[in-house]
């Protein structure tokens, strides 16, 4: 070593710093690139979670101001008072997620297998509603929904209202203000968050493979079960979410779409905050439902596997 | 027509019209059951899209399929006894090796699937990776496995769409031999579609070669070397020399006399096509002498490039009439010739072959390799 050394002169002198002032430069940039985001999410993430957290744990009105008290009784006392709307949350949210999926799915396995140069202008087609407001294209709903309009006359024409009656989804024999138009307004909105992931993974899927599957005797509903559908399982887990979770926290459909019986959680925070002003209640069950949808989605991943898949 | 009780796969006017372009023209062929046959052409020319017929992936838009005397023409692919060794492997990325090859079993409701697969397994010499996903196995042990998978349904054919051809050379070599190895072994009739002359010609008992949607030749492989019908086998299927000829009479010995630039040349009589008189003569590079020991044949020329390749040397050698001919001499301590000398080119009569002149003298020659 010291011979080796010796011989080499300033050999380590000269190459060692060259060599290494790089490696400890690259070390640097991942949290360069990490910074911007991480600061972002600082001040506009942790920061409010931190305000929220303390808002729900004072005391007080809104003409005297609040007080940090630590009130943890509050959180009882909005699971009593609002436990019927959280379940009406996770259940509309969980019917829409459904239904878009049995919406989204043949329709993103079209685009992705078999819509060859059509594929990208039904891509725009799918992203196009984003270009107007999101509370526009509900009171469109509205509108088209109307009880005097010609959606209504149609489906009481082919009995479709007295069936929606019948399973309890609508109160009279129209369609507006009800379960059955606050789950469409739902699916409606959030249709995109679920075509555009399962048309990624859908994508990605080989063809060649299906065929195989039909080589090896698989019927196409075998080769669907077996082959093309756990291959599109990472673009079923991410649509799903990525409907389920906006859909329970949305107060937009409820108001607009719904009835007094139909009242999300999402609306109860939103009248709690900028109506009746009362900001600890309003700041506890955003907690809840926070708390609530990451359990849901934790128990959910869990069981969808994905870490199985590829 | 005659009864076919065996499992012989007919093709019988098989035909693939894609709107303008004809990919297959009307194909009659007879596949013995349990033969190792080959479909062998440049890419393009119509090999794969018959296999895929037979397969059930692709519809024909003429002609009949049977396997036996049942007629499979218009089935599903999952209806039919037929399974393919796809050349992307197509194996199922989200299930274990053993999975895999169960697969095909479990669709059809085998009860021993388990145990046939790991037979199957074994069989490619992969047992001990039952339990891995294919992206874990190298490229030559995915193969094995997507060739176990079809095997183990004992199919009545079983289709191998260049199989080999993701491989790199050594493991190809290997994989030729096993895959003839396999095949005697399960007794089933393999197609093989390549477009690699020499692997056709290591593996397969029969070769068609096929040119622009149609079969130029069916024969053994021998024969295909020795007898090519065209000028496209003569020269996709290893090198020729061919020289413009004009039939000059009958000679002796059953040899008929061919006059090529002015030299009288000899060849054997049924080695010439009955009604040509303007023919190409052919001639195999390794057939042809430097001196005058290779037989009654005799051109003069001179060398313009050798190159060595350890077991033999490629010599270019030039006619009088700018022609160069390729002479491939083994290095077995015979005389060799350097670039610039001048030599004397022999052949025997038996090795040459004569191919009707009115056909291009290089189809076949850009696909080669």
């Amino acid at each position: 070593m010291t011979a080796g050394a010796a011989t080499a002169g300033g050999g380590p002198t000269v190459t060692g710093p060259a060599t290494r002032r790089p490696a400890r430069r690259g070390r640097w940039v991942p949290y360069a690139l990490l910074a911007p985001g991480l600061l972002w999410l600082l001040v506009f993430f942790v920061a409010p979670m931190v305000t929220l957290g303390s808002q729900s744990l004072q005391e007080g009105n809104v003409d005297e101001g609040y007080v940090f008290t630590g009130n943890v009784g509050i959180y009882s006392e909005a699971l009593q008072r609002y436990w019927p709307h959280l379940v009406r949350s996770v259940g509309y949210a969980a019917s829409a997620t459904v239904l878009a999926l049995l919406l989204g799915y043949p329709l993103a396995y079209f685009m992705a297998q078999k819509a060859g140069r059509w594929k990208n202008i039904l891509l725009v087609l799918v992203i196009a509603p984003f270009f107007t407001s999101f509370l526009i294209r509900t009171l469109a709903w509205r509108n088209i929904l109307s009880d005097d309009g010609p959606v209504v006359a149609f489906a009481q024409s082919t009995g479709l209202t007295s069936l929606l009656q019948a399973v309890g989804l609508t109160g009279n024999d129209t369609l507006l203000a009800s379960k059955f138009a606050v789950i469409c307004g739902l699916t409606y909105n959030f249709l995109p968050f679920m075509i555009l992931p399962l048309y990624a993974s859908l994508e990605r899927l080989d063809s060649r493979l299906v065929e195989a599957a039909g080589d090896l005797y698989a019927s196409p509903v075998q080769a669907f079960r077996r082959v093309t559908w756990p291959l599109s399982l990472p673009g079923v887990v991410a649509g799903t979410l990525l409907t389920f979770i906006p859909a329970a926290g949305d107060f937009i459909n409820s108001r607009l779409l719904g009835n007094t019986e139909t009242v999300m959680i999402g609306q109860v925070i939103d009248s709690q905050f900028l109506r009746v002003l009362d900001y600890p209640l309003a700041a506890a069950l955003s907690f809840i439902l926070l708390t609530m949808i990451v359990v849901l989605v934790a128990v959910y991943v869990r069981r969808a596997g994905t870490d199985e898949l590829v | 027509m005659a009864t076919h009780p065996s499992g012989d796969l007919r093709l019988s006017g098989l035909t693939k019209q894609f709107d303008t372009f004809t990919a297959v023209h009307p194909m009659d062929l007879v596949i013995p059951e349990g033969s190792f046959f080959a479909l062998l052409g440049p890419s393009g020319c119509g090999k794969t899209t018959t296999l895929r017929m037979v397969a059930g992936l692709e519809q024909p838009t003429g002609g009949q399929i049977h396997i036996g005397d049942r007629k499979i023409t218009h089935t599903k692919p999952h209806q039919r006894n037929v399974n393919t060794v796809f050349q992307s492997y197509a194996l199922f990325p989200h299930m274990t090796v053993l999975d895999n090859v169960e697969f095909g079993l479990r669709r059809r409701g085998d009860k021993d699937a388990k145990a046939k697969a790991k037979e199957a397994l074994e069989l490619v010499q992969l047992g001990e990776v039952a339990r891995k996903k294919p992206a874990q196995l190298s490229g030559g042990m995915q193969q094995r496995v997507a060739l176990a998978r079809a095997v183990v349904n004992r199919p009545d054919v079983l289709l191998l769409d260049e199989p080999l051809g993701a491989l790199d050379l050594k493991l190809r070599r290997q994989m030729q031999i096993e895959l003839k190895r396999i095949q005697q072994e399960v007794g089933l009739t393999f197609i093989h579609v390549t477009h690699d002359q020499e692997e056709a010609m290591t593996m397969a008992d029969t070769i068609a070669v096929m040119n622009a949607g149609r079969i130029e030749q069916l024969g053994d492989p021998a024969t295909l070397y020795e007898r090519p019908a065209s000028t496209f086998v003569a020269n996709f299927l290893g090198q020729s020399n061919l020289l413009r000829a004009t039939v000059a009479g009958p000679g002796d010995d059953g040899e008929v006399l061919v006059k090529a630039h002015e030299r009288l040349l000899r060849v054997d009589a049924d080695h010439v096509p009955a009604t040509c008189t303007e023919i190409l003569l052919g001639v195999r590079p390794e057939k042809l002498r430097l001196g005058e020991h290779g037989g009654p044949n005799r051109l003069e020329g001179r060398v313009t490039d050798v190159s060595f390749s350890g077991v033999a040397t490629q010599y270019l050698v030039r006619m009088p009439w700018g022609q160069e001919l390729t002479v491939v001499q083994q290095n077995d301590g015979s005389g060799r010739a350097r670039r610039g000398d001048d030599v004397t080119v022999s052949w025997a009569a038996e090795h040459g072959f004569a191919l009707d002149a009115a056909q291009a003298v290089d189809a076949g020659v850009e696909e080669e390799g």
